[in-house]
């Protein structure tokens, strides 16, 4: 498994070796990747490491006003359910059940309860039979019958007794209040007034909750004992599950059979079962956020985007000069590489023909010397022989003449530069050599153009070497255009010849609109013995001028379009080494 | 007696056939084969001129030529070479030397030089007085 990845990566960093279109490619992508992941890897972190710390912020902010609701809201119900608890109990310590069991006097008190207090609903008294003897509210519940009642029972175990939200025979949800009497005349008694659970919403109001939290109470089964908001009215059931019950106010995160994210805080009101519920749903409260996480997201999202365009493009750029470069290094190295095989071919040469010149000379003194012999008439021979044989002779010789050329044409490419230097103009030596070729060039019908600026500066070289390089190329280009006959309509033939300063030196242009190379002869230009002119030239023309450019200290190139022209380019230092060039 | 003239080239089968030219036009050529040879050959009897091949083995010509002048500065010396009047290390000798000849000679060239160095080893004798 990890192999394979490493593999995978292995093979997508490989950068080939060879300089290759494949190399740049993947020299481009692996720069790419690299520069995307170094980028974009502290921008995730960073933004990942905001959003948990964003949240928990968030979290630590929301939990706090439910808690403080919470709070304030047990604080308040407390205080009211104990004020209730107090009030029914100072009722049943103030008054004894004699007096309370005339009705005039149960009336007073629980009408100047009901102006006190708001939210009572009724008080009866109950007697140690658990028949309620007495009674005062909207219901007629005199006579009732709560013996063996739950609440009754408590009340009379533990003195005082609040109930869980009951319908009861009211049909109205409502508490029951509930204080039990022992009188020191043995008279037991149990004082139980109701009271209406809207007051304590009411109560829960006050405290101020917010339009989307919900306070609410509940019992020990799940019972809703005031309204919610979001579980229905008193008396249903909740359907959360109930928090461990507590005294401390807890703030925990829930999520309700609907689905909703909930942070809910619940305590359990002192003295009584009730647990408060303040309940806050979280994908409100998450709501800005979620837009600024959008926000942020769209904005991570772009700048990753603009951090991958911006790193191709780059990296192309970069990459691509790297070729450029690397391209133009391989030109210089060829252009070297050919430089060398020229000047090992010349000196290949020039040792050939310096070989061959010391048997040419026996050849030809031999010959000589025959001839002597026969001319001398030491020799016997009748005149027809003799005359043959000073034929064959005098060929022989003629031979060796045509030899010698050669072999001293060969000489001349490695010929060293002799002190015959000078100052001159070189618009002079063109114009000269121009002269020339006029006739020739008027023949074959064409034209000679030369741009010459003047003021072109002056030149320390060697007047015959350059006279014979201008001759040789001026000549070639005659031959290019008089391949073909002039058709009517067809452009002016013209050889041009254009000289401009270049840094140090000159550079001359010899342009003409014949009929060019292939990129085959481009190739060969230079070499000794190649020509395209069959038997007409030596195929030294060339190379001999490339020696002698060289030599003094220049430089020599050649373009061509085949069919369209071509031009050579000739540059030369104002002053040539002082050392002798290699050719 | 003709001019007498001392030939100096390794490349034997040109300097004999030369050599008998020149006899058979009344010449009289001397050969040797090697510098020092030449050196030698031209210490007890001078010779009218000397023909010296540029390249030869053992002493070349130019050291030939150098030594030559050395002792007889008036002796007219002809040289000979393969590759342009130019030796291996660019410089020309032709400055001591009365001719430069490449090779394949011209045969009338060869002799109006021959001709020429004559007289003027001639001249120089008569002014300078030549012991």
């Amino acid at each position: 498994m990890f192999a394979t990845i490493k593999n995978y990566f292995g093979h997508l960093l490989e950068v080939p070796e060879a300089v290759s279109p494949a190399r740049y490619r993947s020299l481009r992508r692996l720069m790419t990747v690299l520069m995307v992941a170094v980028s974009v890897t502290p921008l995730l972190l960073l933004s990942a490491i905001s959003h948990v710390q964003y949240m928990r912020t968030l979290e630590r902010e929301m939990e706090s006003p439910v808690y403080a609701l919470a709070r304030k809201s047990q604080a308040a119900l407390e205080l009211y359910l104990g004020e209730r608890v107090s009030t029914v109990s100072f009722l049943a310590h103030a008054y004894t059940f004699k007096d309370l069991a005339e009705e005039r006097t149960l009336n007073r008190v629980f009408l100047a309860l009901k102006s006190e207090y708001q939210g009572f609903v009724d008080m009866g008294l109950v007697n140690a039979d658990g028949r309620q003897v007495a009674y005062v509210g909207p219901y007629k519940l005199e006579g009732a019958d709560y013996a063996g009642k739950a609440w009754l029972r408590d009340t009379e175990i533990k003195g005082r007794y609040l109930s869980n939200a009951i319908l009861g025979y009211r049909g109205y949800p409502h508490l029951v209040v509930a204080v039990h009497r022992l009188e020191e005349n043995g008279v037991s008694w149990t004082l139980r007034v109701a009271t209406d659970t809207l007051r304590i919403q009411q109560v829960v109001s006050t405290v101020g909750p917010e339009h989307d939290t919900d306070v609410f109470l509940v019992d020990t089964a799940g019972v809703l004992q005031t309204d919610s908001n979001l579980y229905g009215k008193a008396l249903e059931k909740l359907p959360l599950s109930l928090p461990p019950a507590s005294h401390e106010t807890v703030v925990r995160r829930m999520t309700d059979p609907d689905g909703r994210q909930l942070m809910v805080a619940s305590c359990t009101l002192a003295g009584t079962d009730f647990m408060l519920m303040a309940i806050k749903p979280t994908a409100d409260a998450f709501r800005p956020w979620l837009a600024l996480r959008t926000e942020l997201l769209l904005v991570l999202c772009g700048g990753i985007a603009l951090i991958v365009i911006v790193s191709n493009l780059l990296m192309q750029q970069l990459v691509n000069r790297l070729q450029a470069s690397d391209e133009r290094r391989v030109a210089v190295f060829a252009q070297m590489e050919h430089n060398q095989k020229l000047s090992s071919i010349g000196r290949l040469a020039a040792g050939v023909a310096h070989e061959v010149n010391n048997p040419l000379a026996v050849i030809y003194e031999k010959a000589g010397l025959a001839q002597d012999l026969l001319s001398m008439g030491k020799v016997c021979g009748d005149g027809k022989d003799k005359d043959r044989l000073l034929a064959l002779l005098e060929g022989i010789e003629s031979t060796v003449e045509r030899a010698r050329g050669i072999t001293h044409r060969l000489l001349g490419f490695a010929r060293r530069m002799e002190a015959n230097r000078q100052t001159l103009h070189i618009e002079e030596v063109i114009t000269e050599t121009l002269g020339f070729l006029e006739r020739e060039a008027k023949n074959r019908g064409v034209k000679f153009e030369t741009e010459l600026p003047p003021g072109l500066p002056e030149l320390v070289s060697d007047r015959g070497q350059l006279q014979q390089v201008f001759l040789n190329i001026v000549g070639n280009a005659l031959d290019a255009l008089a391949g073909t006959d002039k058709k009517p309509g067809e452009e002016q033939r013209f050889v041009k010849i254009s000289c401009q300063g270049q840094g140090k030196g000159l550079l001359v242009k010899v342009q003409d609109n014949g009929k060019g190379m292939s990129p085959d002869v481009l190739r060969h230009i230079f070499e000794p013995f190649y020509s395209t002119k069959k038997d007409k030239g030596t195929g030294l023309g060339m190379f001999i001028t490339y020696g002698i450019v060289r030599r003094l200290g220049g430089e020599i190139t050649v373009e061509s379009t085949e069919g369209r022209g071509s031009t050579i380019s000739i540059t030369l230092p104002l002053t040539p080494p002082d050392v002798a060039v290699e050719v | 007696m003709g001019l007498r003239i001392l030939l100096a080239d390794d490349e034997k089968e040109f300097v004999d056939t030369l050599a008998e030219r020149l006899s058979l036009r009344g010449y009289a050529p001397y050969v040797v084969y090697d510098g020092i040879s030449a050196l030698q050959a031209a210490t007890p009897e001078m010779p009218d001129v000397v023909v010296l091949d540029l390249f030869m083995p053992g002493l070349p010509g130019d050291e030939v030529l150098r030594r030559l002048k050395v002792l007889y500065p008036d002796l007219p010396v002809i040289l000979l070479t393969g590759h342009e009047a130019v030796d291996d290390n660019g410089t020309c000798p032709v400055s001591q030397a009365f001719a430069c000849l490449t090779k394949p000679l011209s045969f009338n060239v060869f002799l109006e030089t021959l001709q020429a160095a004559a007289r003027e080893g001639k001249e120089c004798a008569e002014e300078g007085g030549r012991p």
